[in-house]
């Protein structure tokens, strides 16, 4: 077979799918316990606002996240999903989130070619310390999300039709 | 059949003011497991709680579901009121919808009681995949290992053999005693630093339950927490400690002379040595790179004059290993090396020196009895300028940090300067005096009136030499002016650095450190002493730079620890853990490349029972598992399950939003 270019396969999904009026996404986060799911703690303490489409989703680190979560998730209620961990080098369990990021690079270019947006799944760091800075990031992946519209492809009630 | 409670909290306002909790209890109750489904102003207090047990008990469930505030606040809390019920405590869930929706979408109460609807549902939906889980107990050897036999070690041996926990100290050099044994007077009090650490050096010698092994290195580090074995090398020592009765014969014989690494190379000492007259155990070793016979094999004086025979040249090194619970780790810190100071004339000009080259020459049993003098002609200096931050808080050079203890003893020089040499005088150049701690500031402040040395607030830019005196000239920034010094002696106070081995040692024992190469506390507030990995404590400089009182405090502190730990014959362990299931184990071994503490191993099991061909599974070891699920993850057969977060969980979790 011949190879095939990366970028002719991304075009499965169709952006021109008009989203019904006042559709909000299904983000699921998935969120480290020690780093990230802390550090949205924190902007919950500091009461600061982001947008309520995610989901979150508690694992002890990173490394727990087995790519299958992302396919489930794509493939059954989430429009996009967001994983975050610990800084490098701050892993709770020392080399835990070199693991995730190796893994979820794959597990991306994998998605993309079965011809998911690449923006359809994100990975961010975000400390125990960055109440702020994990609503920003809800924030652009919502936005994110949005602009892709509803996610259709592959979606298990597509295929039962 | 799951039969789940959900108990919805209010949080006072914190969440009913932004979330409709009746609603979400309406929503709830929909779902076809859950069996009941209440709400209550604060869950976590007494009133709440027993709701909980009540209706455990009264509906029959299976597992418990609590909206309230985040799982890293209460979870403890719950699982007790759980387990007062005669349930699995692990059989709850909680569900955030505090931190995750009332407190981040205060605006939009539609939205935040959507998604609290969500939150419960997934806590529901998980909870049904939990399952009993019970917490592993694992036995202790109660036996601590402390690593470095400075202060911080000394102080940390003493604590714990005093609670009757035997000690094992091992310590680098032939002499326990470390930096401390090196000062002359110790700031804020001046008191004399050997009258208060010797006494402490003869009881960790003497006490019962230390065991003292000097000139030795730990190799290797295996097991977990409570179940740790110390593999040490003991270097040979060619003098066997058992027969030497420490009379010095063979130390005043031997004709070989080498620097004294004890007063910074200031004078000489022989190849047969003890560091310093006070020296615990006060036995001599050999320093095989320098002694004649073990160089060249011709000379043996010292075997020739030991009476009772106890020079042994063929002495080997040796590994012993000891079988210990805990271990603190003390090996303190090294000094900057001022060489990347090149304006200052560092390495050419004789007559500047480090500040502990000063303290050695001040010292009442240093090298020159205790005054001060110029290494280039012997004379006793009268005009002496310090310098201070040499490599610290100094990014270009050195290091970003602050090295805490220069500016103490700094000032401590200037007055040891005033009493040991009458009409000297003191200049010191500085960045700011940073004089935090109980008497500190007082202390610097009279040490400034009764001197009345010139301090100069500024950096020192070039230092060159003008017949014998050296001519420092810096700014001073108070008047905003170049001024010029003219000095008999200029003493440096050089950074605190790790040691060069810390990382290797942090490697060793499987713990962090940080860029520097400082070991690294579990937590910078509220653990200091503790490092991620369990059983593992940090006392003294080998954590960050600290003075003597702090060591002490921390060592102490690393000493409680210890204490708490071997509390019980057993350690209790969070059962939250991975486990493999042989049956579908194929023995690809990826789960033991991944796993950052080594807790899985092979074992080999046969293919069929009473079969006696032999396949080889994975085998996780529960003591030292600490639950991150990346083995679960990299599992291509899913033999791995990591309870509490495994599988079935969390995929509920996802499609049931």
């Amino acid at each position: 077979m011949e190879a095939v270019a990366n970028n002719q396969l991304v075009s499965i999904e169709k952006p021109e799918i008009v989203a019904p009026p006042n559709w909000e996404p299904v983000i699921i986060g998935i969120l480290c316990n020690w780093c990230s799911y802390a550090g949205s703690d924190l902007t919950g303490t500091s009461r600061i606002q982001y947008p309520p489409n995610i989901r979150i989703i508690r694992v002890p680190c990173s490394s727990r996240v087995d790519p299958w979560f992302l396919i489930k998730s794509l493939q059954t209620t989430a429009d996009g999903v967001l994983v975050s961990g610990c800084h490098p080098g701050d892993c709770h369990y020392i080399t835990g989130n070199y693991f995730a990021r190796r893994r979820f690079l794959v597990t991306k270019k994998l998605l993309s070619f079965v011809g998911f947006h690449e923006d359809r799944v994100q990975f961010s760091w975000v400390s125990a310390a960055e109440g702020p800075k994990f609503a920003k990031v809800v924030a652009k992946v919502t936005e994110d999300i949005k602009k892709l519209g509803p996610l259709h492809l592959y979606k298990k009630e597509n295929f039962d039709k | 059949m799951a039969r789940v409670g959900v108990f919805v909290c209010f949080c006072g306002a914190n969440i009913a003011d932004f979330v409709d909790v009746n609603q979400v209890v309406e929503e709830v109750k929909r779902i076809k497991e859950v069996k009941f489904a209440t709400n209550y102003k604060y869950m976590c207090s007494d009133p709440g709680q027993q709701q909980i047990r009540d209706a455990i008990i009264q509906y029959r469930l299976t597992s418990v579901v609590v909206a309230a505030c985040s799982p890293r606040m209460h979870e403890k809390t719950f699982r007790k009121a759980l387990f007062d019920a005669g349930m699995n405590p692990y059989l709850l869930e909680i569900a955030n919808i505090r931190e995750h929706s009332s407190w981040v979408h205060q605006k939009d109460k539609k939205a935040a009681t959507e998604k609290a609807i969500d939150l419960v549902r997934m806590a529901v939906a998980k909870s049904i995949a939990n399952e009993q889980l019970h917490e592993i107990s694992v036995p202790v050897t109660k036996r601590a290992l402390v690593i470095g036999g400075g202060i911080a070690g000394i102080q940390a041996a003493l604590d714990i053999a005093d609670a009757r926990i035997p000690v094992v100290l091992v310590e680098k050099s032939p002499s326990i005693g470390g930096k401390m044994a090196q000062l002359d007077e110790t700031f804020p009090t001046l008191d004399c630093s050997q009258c208060i650490l010797t006494p402490k050096m003869v009881d960790v010698a003497s006490h019962p339950y230390i065991e003292l092994i000097p000139y030795a290195e730990v190799l290797e580090l295996e097991g977990f927490v409570g179940n740790y074995k110390a593999k040490i090398k003991k270097k040979a020592s060619y003098v066997n400690f058992k027969t030497c009765t420490g009379c010095g014969a063979c130390w005043q014989k031997c004709p070989v002379k080498v620097p004294n690494e004890y007063n910074m190379g200031i004078d000489k000492r022989k190849a047969i040595y003890t560091p310093f007259p006070q020296a615990v155990p006060n036995k001599p070793v050999i320093d095989a790179e320098h002694c004649n016979m073990l160089t060249k094999g011709k000379c043996g004086i010292c075997a020739k004059v030991c009476e009772k025979g106890s020079i042994d040249y063929k002495m080997q090194d040796e590994i012993i290993e000891r079988e210990i619970g805990a271990v603190v780790v003390a090996t303190g810190y090294s000094l900057w090396d001022p060489k990347p100071y090149e304006e200052y004339g560092v390495g050419r000009f004789k007559d500047i020196i480090t500040s502990l080259e000063f303290e050695r020459m001040v010292s009442a049993n240093g090298p020159t009895g205790g005054v001060p003098i110029r290494p280039s002609d012997g004379q006793v200096p009268k005009n002496v300028v310090f310098i201070k931050c040499i490599g610290s808080r100094d990014e270009a050079k050195g290091i970003e940090y602050c090295s805490k203890i220069c500016c103490m003893y700094t000032t401590k020089h200037t007055i040891l300067l005033h009493h040991k040499v009458p009409g000297s005088h003191s200049y010191v150049f500085y960045m700011d005096i940073r004089a935090a701690g109980k008497g500190y500031e007082e202390f610097v402040k009279k040490a400034q009136v009764d001197t009345a040395a010139t301090y100069l607030r500024g950096r020192v830019s070039k230092i060159y030499k003008k017949g014998d005196k050296l001519i420092v000239r810096g700014e001073d920034a108070q008047i905003g002016q170049v001024v010029e010094v003219v000095a008999d002696l200029v003493v440096l106070a050089t950074a605190v650095i790790p040691n060069k081995d810390n990382p290797d040692l942090a490697r060793l024992l499987g713990v962090s450190y940080d860029k520097y190469g400082y070991m690294s506390e579990a937590h910078p507030k509220l653990r200091p002493v503790e490092t991620a990995k369990a059983g593992i404590f940090l006392a003294g400089c080998t954590q960050a730079p600290k003075d003597i009182p702090d060591t002490v405090a921390q060592a102490s502190a690393c000493a409680a620890k210890v204490c708490g730990l071997f509390s019980g014959d057993t350690m209790k362990k969070d059962p939250m853990i991975s486990s493999v299931n042989n049956e579908f184990c194929s023995g690809c071994q990826n789960c033991v490349k991944v796993c950052p503490y080594g807790a899985i191993v092979t074992e080999e099991i046969p293919m069929s029972r009473g079969s006696k061909e032999m396949r080889t599974v994975a085998k996780i070891n529960e003591g030292v598992c600490q639950g991150c699920g990346s083995c679960v993850a990299v599992c291509r057969s899913m033999a791995i399950s990591l309870a509490g977060f495994s599988d079935p969980q969390i995929i509920n979790e996802i499609v049931s939003i």
